[in-house]
Parts: C-alpha cells; structure tokens; sequence
C-alpha cells in the first residue's frame, strides 16, 4: 500500500473531526466516532441527521468535506489510499439489498470473489455456498434476486459481503425497506454475526436490536454525534434533552 | 361512421374499376420474378445482410465509447461526444457516405479503406449509427439503478470492472429493443450502398432490382425486393415488440 501512515492503534473505525457539506447544505459537522475490533456500534437518529452519510463516509462512498477517517489503520482520506483495496475488506449492506439483477444468487456471492480476490470459480463457488448456507439462502443459490422476498434478497446481501471475508460490517437501515414480518430473519442473521465477533457499525431504527445487540449506541441529531454510550444508558436514562424527545417519539409509534 | 363508409365506397370503387390485369402485368409477372431468384436471395439479401451487420457492429463498438464518454467526469470527452453526436444527428447518411467513399480519397489518394465497398458502406454508415446508438446505450446505462454501482464498487470493484460486470450487461438488456429497431433502420439504409458502386458480388437488394427494373422495364423485381426486406425486418420488429411487452411485464 502506497505511502499512507499505518498506525499501530486497535480502533477499526477511527472518525476524527469530520465534516461533509452537499454543496451549500452542511450534512456532518464535526463526528468524531471510535469503533474498535469485534464492536458492535448501533447509530440512532431522526431522519435526515446524517446517519447515512457517515456510514458512507467511512467507505468512501461520499467523499468527506474535511476531516480523517481510518479504517484498520488505513487513512482512506488520505490523497493516495488505494480505496479499492481498502473497500475489499470492508462489508457494506444497503436499505435497498442492491442485488445485481442480472445475476443468480450464487453468481451474486461469487462476482467479486472472482474479480477482486481472483479467487478460482471452485474455490469462489464453495465459499459463496458456505455463506448462503449460512444466511439460510441455499437451496435459493440459482435463484433470481426479483424472485426473493425482501428479507431473502437482504440475507443474500450480507452473505455477498461475508465472502469477501470482511474485517468490518457496515449497514444503512438494512430491515427499513422489509415488511414487518421479514425483519426478524434479517436481524436474526445480524445477531449470529455479531455473536461471533464481527465489527459492525449499524444505521438502524430497530431499538430492540440495539437495546440487545450494540456494545455502544451512538444518538446522532443535525450532523452530530450527541450522545454515546452503552444501549442500557443512552436507550434507557439519556442524558440529553434531544434524546430523550427522539426516544419517545419512536417508542410512541 | 360516416367517415367509415366514404372509405369503403372507395375502395369498392377502385376495386371495381381497377385495371386487374394490367396491374398484375405491371407489379407481378411471375416469369419476371422467377428469374430473379436465386441470385436476390444468395447474392443481394446475403450482401444486405453483410453490409447492414458490419455497420451494426461498427456502430455499436463507437456508439459505446462515445456513450460512455458521454458519461465521463472528464470535460473534453463529454464535449466531444456531445459534438459527434449532435453532428453525425444532424447529417444525411447519404452525404457521410459520398464524404467516405469520395471526399476522403480525394484529400488523402494514398489512404485504402480496408474491406473495399463494404469497409466504406459499413464505415459510412456506422459513423452515423454511432451517435444514435450513442444516445440509446447512455440512457440505457443511465437506467440502471445507482445502487448496483454503490453495491459493486463498495465490493471492492473499481469503476471499471464496475461498468464491465454490472452495469453494462444490465444497461444492454434495458436497449435490445430500441437497439433492434436501430438495426431495422441500418438495412434500409444499406440501399444507399449503390452510390459507392458496388460490382457484381457486393450488390444488395434496392440495386440489384433497380437493375432489374431497367432491364426488365418492369416493376416486378421492385415488388419481389420489398418483400425480400420484410423478410428481415418483419421478424425484427415482432421481436422488438414481444421483448417490449416482456419488459413492461417485469416492471
Ligand atoms: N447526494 C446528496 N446530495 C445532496 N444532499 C444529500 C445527499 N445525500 C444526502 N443528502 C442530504 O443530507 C442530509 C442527511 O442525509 P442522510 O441520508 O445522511 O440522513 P439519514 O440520517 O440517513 O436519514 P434517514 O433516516 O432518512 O435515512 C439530508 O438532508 C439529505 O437530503
Ligand atoms: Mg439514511
């Protein structure tokens, strides 16, 4: 990798004074966010706060206005991060599944397998199976993405990021778009991952999920990180006023 | 209603008082046409066929590269697609191929179009393709969601692999039938071919009836060289039209 600082530091995910405009519109003003190795870090807030876009922020997705981001001790803001490489070895499942859609299942878990890791077909092949067995999805392997329910296009989603044998997880509102009766198969998933220590950083309005999964919960309003902190303290006694006033709003519904 | 029954009276009348004998002397006299196969077929169709498939794949070839410099974040590429396509738009195919097969010889004598007649057909016809295929195959790429190039290139693809694997076989599905129809305009057009003086073994259909025709002084081997172009176009559109309803369904 070419030369860009390599730090010794632990922190998976390391936000550091981050700011992101869409023109004049002032998106992220100043986040600074930790994640470390094997942590589950759920991001809560109101719609339009920029939750989304620190999520793609962190792979670059959208570019940031100013500030630093490491990933695995690689600055992916620095000028000459080589971003493909860096993205290779990070999971990244949308609100919308984004399936390609001229692809079968297992061709959707094998594509970048193949012409990223330049992993052989056999090789590809199996370990594309080894993940959709995994999701639950196998016998949907030479299935069609139009012809999956949400919840089964959303678990052969991450199964296509699990391939790429991730270091780290990142998910926008994964359950969002699903009817109410496919969330479960989703964050049933999403819960196994992080049993076996997966690092995520998850958008997410499930507070359920969050209350019993995240390690951290991290309230985001108008471009910032307000309040951070184990689920039980910001979910059950938030400090802030703005908080507490997004809590009961959604616990009302 | 009324319209309706005007209309039928006329055609009752020109049924009536047409000439039957006379007409079928003038546009179908079967030893006339006989005599025209099978060399419309082997000969003219085949040679329809060659020059309309090397202009298609020409076309198609440039059509792509100005698509997707069309699409680029580079600001010379975009001005020049857009130049090339808003001016081959704009021109009769009929001058691009007097431009290829005359102009340019007569600046550069040393200069060979390599394939002969066919390369300059294929050429001619398929710089003016290009900016319509340009065109389609834009929207088509367009049309793609942008979530499959996120999805792709948060995979670790770069922008390139991105457009090979997922982006591009998707847009092709979307353009197959404006693409088709494209082909259907480019046969037609293949009757231009003539000005570049094809010989003996490179003529296709309008001129090797137009030679019958003045051989002949008969209309027959124009009637017979329209129905040898239905035969091409006629499946292509019916095709166009069942992807087209296949499409809609999925949507
Ligand atoms: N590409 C873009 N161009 C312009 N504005 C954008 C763009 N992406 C996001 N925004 C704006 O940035 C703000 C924050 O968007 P973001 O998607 O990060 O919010 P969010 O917290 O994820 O909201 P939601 O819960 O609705 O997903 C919004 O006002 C949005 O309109
Ligand atoms: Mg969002």
């Amino acid at each position: 990798m070419a030369g860009h600082a390599a730090t010794t530091d632990t922190a998976a995910i390391s936000v550091r004074g981050l700011h992101k405009s869409f023109g004049p519109l002032a998106v992220l003003k100043g986040v600074d966010l930790e994640v470390a190795r094997g942590e589950v870090v759920c991001v809560v807030g109101p719609s339009g706060s920029g939750k989304s876009t620190l999520l793609r922020c962190v792979n670059l997705l959208e570019e940031p206005t100013a500030g630093t981001v490491r990933v695995a001790g690689v600055e992916v803001t620095h000028p000459d991060c080589d971003i493909d490489g860096v993205r290779r070895r990070i999971g990244m499942v949308f609100q919308s599944f984004n399936l390609f859609g001229h692809l079968s299942v297992l061709q959707n878990v094998m594509i970048a397998q193949r012409r990223v890791l330049r992993r052989p077909a056999a090789v590809a092949r199996r370990i594309a199976r080894e993940n959709l067995d995994r999701v639950g999805l196998a016998e949907k392997a030479d299935a069609y993405p139009a012809q999956l329910s949400g919840g089964q296009q959303q678990r052969a989603a991450i199964a296509r990021s699990l391939a790429m044998n991730p270091e780290l997880m990142l998910f926008d509102e994964p359950t969002s778009a699903l009817d109410p009766e496919l969330v479960g198969e989703v964050l049933a998933v999403m819960r196994s991952l992080a049993d076996e220590g997966m690092t995520m950083m998850v958008v997410t309005h499930e507070m359920g999920f969050a209350r019993e999964v995240a390690d951290r919960v991290a309230f985001m309003d108008g471009g910032a990180i307000v309040e951070s902190g184990p689920p039980a303290a910001v979910l059950g006694s938030p400090r802030q006023a703005r908080t507490r006033e997004f809590l009961h709003r959604v616990l009302q519904q | 209603m009324a319209g309706y029954l005007v209309f039928a009276a006329v055609l009752a009348g020109v049924a009536l008082g047409a000439d039957w004998g006379r007409l079928a002397d003038a546009f179908f006299r079967p030893d006339i046409a006989a005599e025209l196969f099978p060399e419309i077929i082997t000969v003219a169709l085949v040679n329809t066929l060659l020059f309309t498939g090397l202009a298609f794949a020409f076309g198609l070839v440039l059509g792509m590269a100005l698509a997707l410099m069309r699409l680029s974040s580079i600001l010379p590429y975009r001005w020049f697609a857009i130049g090339y396509i808003e001016l081959f738009r704009g021109l009769p195919s009929l001058l691009v191929l007097f431009m290829v097969g005359f102009g340019v010889p007569l600046a550069f004598p040393e200069a060979q179009i390599v394939g002969g007649v066919y390369g300059a057909v294929s050429f001619g016809l398929g710089l003016c393709a290009a900016a319509y295929m340009a065109e389609t195959l834009r929207a088509g790429i367009q049309a793609v969601p942008k979530g499959q190039l996120e999805a792709a290139r948060s995979l670790g693809m770069s922008h390139a692999r991105a457009m090979v694997s997922i982006i591009l076989p998707q847009a092709f599905r979307i353009v197959i039938p404006p693409l088709t129809n494209e082909f259907i305009m480019l046969t037609k057009d293949t009757s231009l071919a003539y000005v570049l003086g094809v010989t003996a073994s490179s003529i296709e259909v309008t001129k090797f009836a137009g030679d019958a025709l003045n051989r002949t002084v008969n209309a027959t081997p124009l009637v017979v060289a329209g129905f040898v172009y239905l035969l091409i176009t006629l499946p292509l559109s019916q095709l166009v039209q069942r992807l087209e309803r296949r499409g809609n369904r999925r949507k």
